[in-house]
């Protein structure tokens, strides 16, 4: 309650809070431990908010009003960060060892998905309190939000999805038995009914319809690698940046050199593209026309666009070395890639494919803009 | 053979050059500790302490002889997601990379 005496005066106080938030961003700087502030419109850093700990492989989620950053550390650190102040508003060391997380859709609600000791842990978005613990004996991958105060993650050790419903308070779980071998991540559709596995132990993903009352585990892709090598994996394909282009949507394959077109209706196989190597992120344009594909090292200096009506490769490029992250603009005119080994942040036009700034940033690697802040999953 | 012993060196340098660094006979000190820490460490955390793939800090590492982690980094561990390197990484690359691991050269 003092809290909140004392943040409506801030906000009284601070004309500062005049300012939108609405075309910023946040930069992970991974090997420095801070975030660079960024503004969409002006291709530009605005400032730098630092002492975030251990940030390889840190993502982080808005609050709705777009003022409040959760930074989830791999050092199980949990750092509210204020974007109009540049500051470190709250951190708290909820685990030891941390992978990511989710907001819940009215807000108020923080999970975090750990390694270390594995499980979920939530915590109240205002405070950082830790509300609830839900153990799992597990590595847990894949935790998003879903409509109705409920989050969503699957255990890797398992192989079993878990909702969380914590409309009432106390969680209330419900387990899904059977999602297969080593599910390594997760993603959920923007209108929260689908959910898709992606499985390291097993050349199929995983479906589930979150709009039945018992959702059951449906194969897709069934044996995409059949009788084919699996080729080495030198980094995990991300699910999260999961891209509907048209009707279709996009998934990386696991050991092999292409992404993999489902119908998002019936999700079965509508396609395959080949590409440059092992796909790690592949995301939709906005509007869905284009897909962009990096890739995993020795090939992580390069990126394609692929057409979704053509399924082809249109464009491909060498924008630097270690290219770990894209983010499009909310209306995708722009997108923005983190080129780690270069220092820079590069934007690019999605039409012309013309670089038209260059950033400087530490070692970059995600990049989130405030729009996510409007979209369950992200 | 022959063949083989060509091929390593080359696909060696086109790992190192690949990291903008001009390619030796001698491991590229640099390069290793980066490809350790950013490309080892997307599993294995910045810090190696440990993520989807095990802890792999000097503690951690203590027990087993540098021959066995050469032949882990080389080959794999089949059936797990540790990838076989042997295709990036030359054999003196491996051994300085166990080094580099088990005497714990890291911040």
């Amino acid at each position: 309650m003092k809290q909140l005496i004392l943040a409506v005066t801030l906000a009284l106080a601070a004309p500062a809070t005049a300012q939108p938030t609405g075309d910023l961003g946040l930069i992970v700087e991974r090997a420095s431990g801070s975030l660079l502030v960024v503004d969409q419109s002006d291709r530009a850093a605005l400032g730098r908010i630092e002492g975030l700990g251990d940030l390889s492989h840190a993502s982080l989620v808005y609050s709705p009003d777009e003022r409040f950053a959760y930074v989830f550390g791999r050092d199980g650190g949990l750092t509210k960060v204020d974007i109009l102040e540049q500051a470190v508003v709250n951190r708290v060391m909820q685990a030891g060892n941390s992978i990511g997380g989710a907001i819940s859709d009215d807000g108020r609600l923080v999970a975090v998905s750990n390694y270390e000791p594995g499980g979920v842990r939530i915590f109240d978005a205002d405070t950082l309190d830790m509300v609830a613990d839900i153990p799992t004996g597990s590595k847990t991958i894949g935790l998003v939000d879903i409509p109705g105060r409920r989050f969503v993650f699957t255990l890797w050790d398992e192989g079993e999805t878990w909702i969380a419903d914590l409309s009432g308070g106390t969680p209330e779980i419900t387990r899904i038995e059977g999602i297969g071998d080593r599910p390594y991540d997760a993603l959920v559709t923007a209108d929260g009914r689908t959910y898709i596995a992606g499985l390291f132990g097993a050349d199929h993903l995983t479906a589930l319809d979150l709009w039945q009352d018992a959702p059951q585990p449906r194969p897709i892709l069934p044996g995409y690698a059949a009788g084919r090598e699996d080729l080495p994996v030198y980094k995990m394909p991300h699910l999260e940046g999961w891209a509907l282009a048209g009707q279709d949507f996009v998934l990386p394959a696991v050991g092999q050199h292409e992404v993999l077109w489902v119908d998002a209706r019936s999700l079965e196989e509508t396609g395959r593209t080949a590409t440059h190597g092992q796909p790690v992120f592949a995301m939709a344009r906005p509007d869905g026309r284009q897909v962009w594909v990096n890739f995993a090292h020795p090939d992580n200096d390069t990126i394609q666009v692929i057409d979704s009506v053509t399924k082809q490769v249109v464009h491909q490029f060498a924008p630097g070395p270690g290219v770990l992250h894209m983010e499009f603009t909310p209306r995708g005119h722009e997108v923005w890639l983190s080129v780690r080994d270069a220092g820079k942040v590069m934007v690019y036009d999605t039409q012309s494919f013309e670089k038209l700034r260059e950033i400087d940033a530490e070692s970059p690697s995600g990049i989130f803009f405030t729009a996510r802040a409007h979209r369950t999953g992200l | 053979m022959n063949r083989i012993l060509i091929g390593l060196p080359l696909l060696a340098a086109g790992a190192v050059a690949a990291a903008g660094i001009a390619a030796t006979e001698k491991p590229d000190a640099a390069a290793l500790e980066q490809l350790v820490l950013q490309d080892c460490g997307s599993c294995h955390g910045l810090s190696l302490k440990g993520g989807l793939g095990p802890d792999i800090r000097p503690d951690a590492l203590a027990h087993y002889d540098a021959d066995t982690l050469a032949t882990v980094i080389l080959d794999g561990i089949p059936g797990t997601p540790m990838p076989p390197w042997r295709p990036l990484l030359s054999e003196a690359e491996a051994a300085w990379i166990v080094e580099y691991l088990l005497t714990g050269d890291t911040e």
